[in-house]
């Protein structure tokens, strides 16, 4: 095989990006490390966003909140001593997605506008409790002090090398995940009610209960990111349910394209 | 009694600076349908300029009216400038307040700094009244009066003039309006510098006693959804008496739970967002 032709090939780009992102943490300082685990978290975060956005056609405003959540039951945990990062994650996942199934009832009864006026107050609402619960959240201040996870396999998470890989595998078991849902029947259904929802009910589809399973799942995987950041950064305070955060992930989805 | 007196006035007059700034964020949403993030940052500049020209002045009414200039030609612009260029694109009119959010709120850090500020009662409101045994600050009766004005103000205007009229066409049937041969965009940059407008004299009002510091932007916006949403979004008798509640819901839970104060104020919301989606007196969809 010639050169040119391997470089024609259709794996040499998506080879050559793994290699350079299994070596990037020998290649470049400890900051651009710590930005590339930042990427992967949000990268998971605005994937889950696009469950709703892109796929349902659903333009929440609020999806902060369940990355919060998973955010602070991490938090509480860490501090009450339960340092298991399987039991965490799933617990986390399984609040996000809780938080979700309670906002998806009241949200799903509006469309459009109100819709994402609705989402965007709930998650305020969660940052208003955050914010003013101090003696459960310490407010603003925020629960600080939240080391890294125990995996038990022998893999010690705290130095940012570690937690690259780690991250990344999260990562990319997270996009195979919702490769697998998206481009699953369900997933079919999700963007035909994004293209014409009177069509799919006139179908026969359940069009209410796929969106809202779609909010639920969007929820749960938003979670896993929540769950990540607070052990990547050491610690939760409400501006884990801002606005900005909600809206940032609206732009990178914008950025990136959605619905794909 | 004493205590139940003077906690229901403070709720009242929060409940009046509240329907300033809910009603303006209620008349754009109404018509437009953009959600407005940007409303509370008209708060935020209204009093922050207003505390300038104090200073320099010492005139409360100088201050409020150069204020009010100022946020209506930023709301004007806001509009005419940008917003309209992606009308009926919700995701991306609300994408683009929040960067107004974010410019805002960085040039008055840049230009105010962070440190809480409060701005000086007008001269004329500074003292205390007896009300039988209790003793309450004048300038708080002087805000639920002066949001008693301008609520009866807007509710002429609303039901009396030919614009208000043109602009509850439009909250029914944009599209007919247009029909009818109104110039609807000069329409949308009217209403959308009312909203602002209000907004800014809530700030000028509101900043002697709720203050002004880095964040109010977001608080304000936040009771403002909550209002609008238990109201019913674009109605205005909706935004009064959703102020009505949340002010004193807010205050009293404030003055009995502390803690949970904003449960008090959300628990009702959810009621009401389950019960019905677009508010008491919103419009039903479909």
């Amino acid at each position: 095989m010639k050169v040119a032709e391997i470089l024609k090939g259709p794996f040499f780009f998506p080879f050559l990006f793994a290699v350079l992102i299994l070596l990037f943490p020998f290649l470049f300082s400890n900051y651009y490390v710590g930005l590339a685990i930042q990427i992967f978290i949000m990268a998971i975060f605005a994937m889950s966003l696009d469950i709703l956005v892109g796929h349902t056609g659903l333009p929440s405003m609020g999806h902060a909140a369940y990355y919060g959540v998973a955010a602070y039951a991490t938090g509480f945990l860490y501090l009450a001593g339960v340092k298991n990062f399987w039991l965490v994650i799933v617990l986390g996942m399984g609040l996000g997605g809780l938080s979700a199934a309670f906002f998806g009832l009241l949200a799903l009864r509006a469309r459009g506008p109100y819709f994402m006026l609705i989402t965007l107050a709930l998650s305020q609402v969660l940052w208003g409790i955050a914010f003013k619960w101090r003696s459960l959240t310490k407010g603003d201040d925020g629960l600080p002090g939240i080391g890294r996870p125990e995996l038990g396999l022998g893999i010690d998470l705290k130095p940012d090398l570690y937690f690259y890989y780690f991250t990344f595998a999260l990562f990319l078991i997270t996009l195979a995940a919702l490769f697998i849902l998206l481009n699953s029947p369900f997933g079919y259904t999700l963007r035909g009610i994004r293209e014409s929802e009177s069509r799919m009910k006139a179908l026969g589809y359940p069009v209410w209960l796929c969106k809202y399973a779609g909010f639920i799942f969007a929820g749960i995987f938003a979670g896993i990111s929540g769950v990540l950041w607070v052990y990547y950064s050491g610690f939760v305070n409400p501006s884990y349910f801002g606005v900005d955060l909600s809206v940032k992930a609206l732009l990178m989805l914008i950025l990136g394209g959605s619905g794909l | 009694m004493a205590f139940w007196i003077i906690q229901t006035l403070n709720g009242l007059s929060f409940s009046m600076m509240l329907f300033l700034v809910a009603a303006g964020f209620t008349l754009i949403f109404g018509l437009m349908k953009i959600i407005n993030i940007a409303h509370g940052s008209f708060y935020l500049l209204s009093a922050y300029i207003g505390l300038t020209v104090l200073r320099a002045t010492e005139n409360f009414l100088l201050a409020t009216i150069a204020s009010s200039i100022a946020v209506v030609l930023v709301g004007i612009a806001m509009q005419s400038l940008f917003l309209r260029r992606f009308y009926m694109k919700e995701l991306q009119q609300v994408l683009l307040t929040f960067g107004f959010v974010l410019i805002i709120a960085d040039l008055c850090l840049w230009i105010w700094g962070g440190n809480p500020m409060a701005l000086p009662k007008p001269s004329l409101f500074r003292g205390s009244i007896w009300i039988g045994n209790v003793v309450f600050p004048s300038y708080r009766l002087f805000v639920i009066l002066v949001g008693v004005i301008i609520a009866v103000g807007l509710w002429i205007f609303q039901e009396k003039t030919k614009f208000g009229a043109i602009v509850r066409a439009g909250v029914d049937d944009e599209e007919m309006l247009r029909g009818s041969g109104i110039n609807i965009q000069m329409v949308f940059v009217g209403v959308f510098g009312l909203g602002a407008l209000l907004a800014g004299i809530g700030g000028m009002i509101g900043g002697p006693f709720v203050g002004v510091f880095p964040g109010v932007d977001m608080s304000m916006l936040l009771l403002a959804l909550v209002v609008v949403i238990i109201g019913g979004v674009g109605s205005l008798k909706g935004a009064f008496l959703g102020s009505l509640f949340v002010g004193l819901t807010d205050n009293f839970g404030k003055a009995l739970f502390p803690e949970l104060s904003l449960f008090t104020l959300f628990a009702p919301m959810a009621i009401v967002l389950a019960i019905r989606p677009t508010g008491i007196f919103g419009k039903i969809e479909e």
